[in-house]
């Protein structure tokens, strides 16, 4: 317990002490936010289609948090280039107590990012349809955090330069945000883009994002939690391994 | 046999044959030697002999291509954990977090290593006083100089005891008043813990003071084993560095060292 306390403790220091990763993290989050909410939003609006960034505010709340989540990876080759790395593979404690410390404490940081967002989104004038169901929002955000903490930790284990990681972030993340429901719905899709969005964990998150935010749900939400989860740990599990085969 | 052997002897470190190649440069070749438990026992070498690999391949963090070893009776290969708990370690290269202060890191560390609370706070009290940075505990590490840095590492290496304390060039850029305080310290811990220490150094006064038995150690390879008087009967020499340069037939290379260096900061960025 206090190996994993002490790693996510590191975590959030790191992240707290760095204000521009915070302000920078919220940058592309916002533009979304303004793009849409004030842009598209009039347009859609004018043509009868209700308030637009109602729909979009789950979608650009997952979006945040999975590119706070996914990247949070980076520390892992951060810290391989500037040695710290070392400590933790020489100390004495379970490869997946380290995976689980690290994994809390990105996935923490994320959260707190998709709440920053969700404050923006609200400050922009979106309004939850249902109050009650907050705290179930943020414990949805708080699964999606963790899938994807977990899953920028394990491909971080596999890489040791910064660059090869971006890399493969940027391919990564768009697809997965474009074809999770994020900004359009999932129904009426074409077979092919359907099967897609089913395999894709974020459409979960999503999902469950939107049930608790605005009340429309694909999947339901016992669908979304579980999904969620078993991913979650099936990553975390891979995870350990690949972090236990790092070699410096 | 081999059960035999180590029954009969206590060697808390036991190296057969261990050989390492990254990819088609030999780093470590086929080197042999054991540890006695309480030992001081030193690698001398100049930078590229392969010091480092070995210690990174008995630590657990890297994997050898072929060669047996025991570590506390446990293979650092199959048994990390036990071999794990079984050792502490100073690295060579940096190994802080340069975004947490001083105090924190060794907060961390001691938390990771299970040093109980209070042991904990009154060991690294006594720690950071020993190497005075105690008044700067809660600063940035990244804010210190090398040479802070470096004492940092070194306490923190020894807030939890541990049966084997392997110190990778743990003096390197300190001046010697700083460094004869430290081996005191460890020195100390050698004598009331019974600990085994490995170190390695290229400073051959260092070798010659602190270590009962030194190897030395050039291209991969032991070229010499003994206590510092041996390795001077052997080569009818009167200094260590007069054995050494009878051994290696070299002096420190000082200069083709750092071009080694260079290559392997190179070959680091590229993986
Ligand atoms: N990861 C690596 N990849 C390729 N070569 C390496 C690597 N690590 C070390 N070497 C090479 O192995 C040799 C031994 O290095 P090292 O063990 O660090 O020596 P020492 O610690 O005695 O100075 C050097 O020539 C070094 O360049
Ligand atoms: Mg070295």
């Amino acid at each position: 317990m206090s190996t994993i306390y002490i790693l996510w403790l590191r975590q959030l220091k790191r992240y707290f002490r760095s204000k521009s990763r915070i302000v920078g993290s919220l940058g592309q989050p916002l533009l979304f936010l303004l793009a849409f909410g004030f842009g598209f939003g009039q347009v859609y609006q004018k043509a009868g289609g209700g308030n637009y960034i109602t729909f979009l505010a789950p979608g650009i709340v997952a979006m945040g948090i999975i590119f706070t989540a996914l990247f949070s990876g980076i520390e892992i080759i951060w810290d391989r280039q500037f040695g710290f790395l070392k400590e933790t593979l020489a100390a004495p404690v379970s490869r997946l107590k380290i995976m689980l410390g690290r994994t809390l404490g990105g996935a923490t940081v994320a959260s707190f990012q998709g709440l920053l967002v969700l404050l923006l989104a609200m400050a922009a004038g979106f309004r939850p349809q249902n109050i009650a169901f907050l705290p179930l929002a943020l414990v949805f955000m708080l699964l999606i955090s963790l899938l994807f903490t977990a899953l920028g930790t394990a491909i971080a284990s596999l890489l040791s330069d910064m660059q090869g990681f971006q890399l493969i972030m940027n391919f990564l993340i768009m697809p997965l945000v474009f074809l999770s429901g994020a900004f359009s719905p999932l129904d009426g899709l074409p077979k092919a883009l359907t099967a897609i969005t089913v395999v894709n964990p974020l459409s979960y998150g999503v999902d469950g994002l939107c049930h608790t935010l605005i009340g429309v749900s694909h999947f339901g939400l016992l669908t979304d939690f579980m999904v969620l989860s078993v991913v979650t740990v099936a990553i975390l599990i891979v995870g350990s391994y690949l972090f236990s085969k790092i070699q410096i | 046999m081999f059960m035999e052997n180590e029954k009969i002897n206590n060697n808390i470190i036991e190296v057969q044959g261990l050989t390492k190649k990254f990819s088609d440069f030999v780093a470590v070749d086929n080197i042999s030697f054991s540890v006695d438990e309480g030992e001081i026992f030193a690698f001398l070498g100049p930078n590229g002999a392969g010091k480092t690999t070995t210690i990174k391949i008995l630590t657990t963090i890297l994997q050898p291509t072929s060669g047996k070893i025991f570590i506390n009776g446990s293979d650092p290969r199959t048994e990390q954990n036990d071999v794990r708990r079984a050792f502490g370690i100073v690295f060579q290269d940096p190994s802080l977090d340069d975004e947490l202060t001083a105090l924190e890191n060794m907060e961390f560390h001691g938390v990771l290593y299970k040093v109980p609370k209070e042991m904990r706070q009154k060991r690294i009290e006594e720690l950071l006083k020993y190497v005075e940075l105690w008044d700067r505990r809660n600063e940035l590490v990244k804010k210190f100089s090398g040479g802070m840095k470096r004492r940092l590492e070194v306490a923190r290496g020894l807030i939890h005891h541990p049966k084997i304390l392997f110190l990778d060039e743990p003096t390197l850029g300190l001046d010697p008043q700083t460094r004869n305080h430290i081996w005191n310290y460890i020195k100390g811990l050698n004598q009331t813990e019974k600990m085994t220490v490995f170190l390695t150094t290229h400073y051959m006064e260092e070798a010659d003071k602190i270590a009962q038995r030194i190897a030395v150690i050039d291209h991969g390879k032991i070229v010499a084993m003994g206590t510092s008087a041996q390795l001077k009967e052997k080569t009818k020499t009167n200094s260590l560095e007069e054995a050494f340069l009878a051994l290696t037939g070299n002096i420190m290379r000082e200069e083709e060292a750092n071009s080694t260096d260079r290559l392997r900061m190179m070959r680091r960025m590229r993986h």
